[in-house]
């Protein structure tokens, strides 16, 4: 009972976050918004028993990308455009787009028949994901930080005054 | 010798080929070559004369020349009695004219063409005389006919000549026109066109009692053939060309219109005498005596009232060829060839002393004339003795040969006989009315300054003159008439000579030439009173019988309507309906451009409009936003995932 | 009630399309990218769920989830670098106004 109380008011504050992100008219609003939806998604995965994943998107998504999202609407015009328009003429048919393709997908999910797998989550999943992390699944593990260096090489690149 | 026979016509066919290719080159201009080729052949015909003297015997050579079916045609030749007699004559007088002419065309700038001719001429009238066929005859026949358009017609810068050329030509062809509907008559119903063949078959009586059409086919084939001689020959009514034939140069009028071409007719009805002979009843012969007798009578009218000098020796030519004809036609075989003879000799002469006097005078008009017989004496001595002749004077030809069909005349049809006197009479009257008002008096014109001829004219003329004065004997019945030995048909008999009809004759011809004294010479009965008392019959003979304006009426002019007609029927109807096809074409391929342009270009280019088209609405598409593309791709997504779900 | 795997999928479902109607419709080239974020989010979600309630023998939906946080923010780094890259250069960040490509 309380965990169905807990997961209806986390949604509520992600999906209700969220549609402010994505409605506002204020650039600065939708992006404070942010936070309270990777909060909720947060609180989604504590739910879920990921609560190592929950502190990694506490840490990235909340805290480094919210910020960066922060700086970027602050070093462009966006902040003080307050009077411009800020949805496009698709409103319609992206709102027709995005109704159908959710109901499609909760058509899906609900009609489906999951299959039931056997096994259980340990209880504290941080220790066996840096297992994971450095045996079954390190050739990833490699390739996201090369990943991670050329990305933070690019941006800086591509963001650097030019000359 | 006689084996060389075929050589007599290749020799001026040879200098015809010469001048023609070679012209001005040629000594003399041509002349020389032309006056060689026929003096060639005058010494083979005299060669082949003195040969055929002894041994009488005709000579047939033949050379197939290619089959047509199953009838063969030959070129050949046969030399006998009659054959000899036309080769003499033929090559004896061209010679003379071919010489003369050298002085008479001497200024003419187609001189060379002239002596071309000439030789063509020569060629083809040696040809005609020496055939042993029908056809060859007729190839020969027609052409002479080519040969005296061309030289009727050689001063064609003047339409009166090519009028007369041409009225020549086409006259005569209509004669021509029987004689083949004769030769072809008689080759099918005998089947064979050399004369040998043809009259062995006819007296061994292959045609008797056949007719055609209900009428004897040995007469009918008989006139047929009649019809050419009268075409050539210029009888009645076929006579009406050979007076405006005098367009031509006078030597031409006296070789061709005088002496040979016009005599073939004469040749050919004697050469086929064996099928007028042998007709029904004769009456074959009758035609042609009775054709002969009006056109010798006629003539000679018309011939007292002309003032040119050259066209009164063309009426007497058609009625001294009138008398032949007669001759011929009464039975005197002999009589009428012995005539040829001499007529040929003596109207050269009477001819070429004309052609000198016009070449003095420079006009043919007898009335502009007068006492030129001092200032021209060769010519006036010659034509004298010509007229002589002609008029039936002894000793000269003319009384021979005359005096010999008048008396074959008078025994064997009486009338023809006053037509023969008659015509005599009037002979002698017209002839002499020239000789007076050319030669005796004194010079009516006054822009003329008449001189003697050149010897290389007047040499002729003394030597036609002699041959005049003693070829007459060969006939000559106290000689024992060795031209009659030498040329006769068997089944006619000649009459034999008579003293009075002799002296008879002379009379008639003696009061011609009086009666021509007294009205022209001493103008003891004025010329004027004369015409007056005729009246109505000088207008009558003075306009030729009106036969002229009778034929341009009757046949010129609805031939020539018809051929107008039928020449805008070719222009409006068939090169219309040619026309028609060409514009129709044009007109398709007027329509099929339009197609073109319109439909088959207009369904591309549509093509090509409507790509157009679409791209220019499906550019729109590419607004060059992101977000656009996103929500089409979006959609795209959706749309499959919808058709996956609900499949 | 049990809290199922299909309330998971719904949320995360519903904040999909949320995000793609933000990357739809926003004008505004930071806005695009915070949808891009919220569908990055859900397809996170989605992993968790899955891995709880279908394989909880493993932990790869989560290791998963792990390497798609790290490329979500390697791949926001970028794209804002790009937003003030164009911004600099095209003097707008409203990509409706980005038409260069346009027929």
């Amino acid at each position: 009972m309380g965990e169905l109380a807990a997961f209806i008011i986390l949604s509520v504050i992600t999906l209700a976050s969220a549609v402010v992100v994505v409605t506002s008219g204020n650039i600065v609003r939708s992006a404070l918004s942010l936070v309270p939806t990777f909060l909720g998604i947060t609180g989604l995965y504590i739910l879920l028993q990921a609560e190592f994943v929950a502190g990694i998107q506490v840490l990235i998504y909340a805290g480094a990308i919210t910020v960066l999202i922060l700086f970027v609407i602050m070093l462009t015009e966006g902040g003080t455009g307050l009077r411009t328009r800020q949805v496009n003429e698709q409103v319609p048919l992206g709102m027709l787009a995005a109704a159908v393709l959710a109901l499609i997908l909760i058509a899906v999910f609900s009609g489906t028949e999951w299959p039931k797998a056997s096994g259980s989550l340990p209880q504290y999943t941080a220790a066996p994901i840096g297992e994971a992390f450095l045996t079954s699944a390190v050739l990833i593990f490699e390739i996201t930080s090369l990943v991670l260096l050329v990305s933070l090489m690019g941006a800086i690149i591509i963001a650097r005054r030019e000359r | 010798m006689v084996e060389l026979a075929w050589l007599i016509p290749v020799f001026p066919l040879a200098a015809f080929a010469l001048i023609t290719a070679f012209g001005r080159r040629l000594p003399g201009e041509g002349a020389y070559v032309a006056v060689a080729g026929i003096i060639a052949s005058a010494l083979l015909s005299i060669g082949i004369f003195l040969q055929m003297l002894g041994h009488p015997t005709p000579y047939e050579a033949n050379f197939r020349w290619m089959l047509v079916g199953q009838l063969p045609l030959d070129l050949g030749i046969r030399v006998d009695a009659l054959t000899t007699v036309m080769l003499l004559v033929v090559t004896v007088v061209g010679s003379m004219i071919f010489i003369y002419s050298i002085g008479y065309m001497h200024e003419d700038p187609r001189y060379s063409r002239f002596f071309a001719y000439l030789s063509l001429f020569a060629a083809s009238m040696l040809l005609l005389v020496l055939a042993n066929n029908l056809v060859f005859l007729y190839a020969g026949w027609e052409l002479v006919g080519l040969c005296s358009y061309l030289l009727i017609g050689f001063y064609f810068e003047r339409p009166s000549a090519a009028r007369a050329a041409m009225k020549a030509f086409i006259t005569t062809r209509v004669g021509d026109v029987f004689m083949f509907l004769g030769i072809l008559l008689l080759f099918f119903t005998l089947g064979t066109f050399r004369f040998e063949e043809i009259f062995t078959k006819v007296s061994q009586g292959a045609l008797t009692g056949q007719t055609i059409g209900g009428l004897p086919t040995l007469t009918v084939a008989a006139v047929l053939i009649f019809g050419g001689a009268v075409g050539k020959s210029a009888q009645f009514p076929l006579h009406t060309w050979l007076p405006d034939a005098m367009e031509g140069p006078t030597p031409v009028s006296a070789l061709i219109h005088a002496a040979t071409m016009v005599a073939a007719g004469v040749y050919l009805v004697a050469r086929a005498y064996t099928l007028f002979f042998a007709s029904p009843g004769q009456e074959a012969l009758l035609a042609v005596a009775y054709i002969g007798g009006i056109s010798a009578l006629m003539a000679a009218t018309i011939a007292v009232v002309q003032d040119d000098i050259k066209r009164v020796l063309a009426y007497s030519t058609i009625s001294q060829l009138g008398l032949m004809m007669l001759g011929l036609g009464v039975g005197g075989y002999t009589a009428g060839m012995f005539h040829l003879t001499t007529h040929a000799f003596f109207k050269a002469l009477l001819f070429l002393g004309a052609g000198s006097v016009i070449h003095a005078m420079r006009t043919n008009d007898i009335k502009q004339m007068g006492g030129l017989a001092k200032v021209m004496p060769s010519t006036y001595w010659t034509f004298l003795i010509g007229a002589l002749a002609l008029s039936g004077i002894f000793p000269f030809a003319g009384f021979w040969s005359k005096d010999e069909i008048l008396l074959e005349a008078f025994h064997n049809n009486p009338a023809l006989f006053v037509v023969g006197a008659l015509t005599s009479f009037l002979t002698a009257f017209y002839i002499f009315r020239v000789i007076f008002y050319t030669f005796s008096g004194t010079l009516r014109s006054h822009d003329a300054h008449p001189h003697e001829s050149p010897g290389v004219m007047t040499g002729p003329l003394w030597v036609l003159a002699a041959f005049s004065t003693v070829i007459g004997f060969v006939g000559a019945p106290f000689l024992g008439n060795p031209f009659h030995a030498f040329l006769r048909f068997e089944g006619v008999e000649a009459v034999p000579f008579s003293p009075t009809l002799a002296l008879a004759s002379l009379a008639i011809a003696a009061a011609g030439i009086g009666a021509a004294a007294v009205v022209y010479h001493w103008k003891i009965v004025p010329a004027q009173a004369l015409r007056r008392a005729a009246g109505p019959l000088h207008t009558l003979v003075a306009n030729k019988y009106y036969l002229d304006e009778l034929y341009a009426v009757a046949i010129v002019r609805p031939v020539l309507w018809i051929a107008w007609a039928l020449r805008n029927f070719d222009v409006y109807v068939i090169d219309a309906l040619v026309n028609l096809f060409g514009l129709a074409g044009v007109g398709l391929a007027r329509l099929y451009r339009l197609m073109d342009t319109y439909i088959v270009d207009g369904l591309v280019n549509v093509v090509g409009y409507a790509v157009k088209g679409a791209g220019g609405v499906l550019r729109y598409v590419q607004t060059g936003r992101a977000q656009n593309y996103l929500l089409a791709i979006a959609l795209g997504v959706i749309v499959l995932l919808a058709t996956g779900l609900f499949r | 009630m049990q809290v199922g795997l299909t309330h998971f999928l719904i949320v995360s479902a519903l904040l999909f399309c949320l995000g793609l109607y933000a990357v739809l419709t926003r004008r505004n080239a930071v806005a695009i990218l915070m949808g891009i974020e919220l569908m990055l989010n859900a397809a996170n979600v989605n992993l968790i769920a899955f891995n709880k309630f279908t394989a909880p023998g493993a932990l790869n939906g989560q290791v998963f989830a792990l390497v798609v946080i790290t490329l979500a923010a390697c791949e926001a780094g970028v794209g804002l670098a790009l937003v003030m890259a164009a911004y600099r250069n095209l003097e707008t960040i409203h990509v409706d106004e980005i038409n260069v490509m346009k027929w």
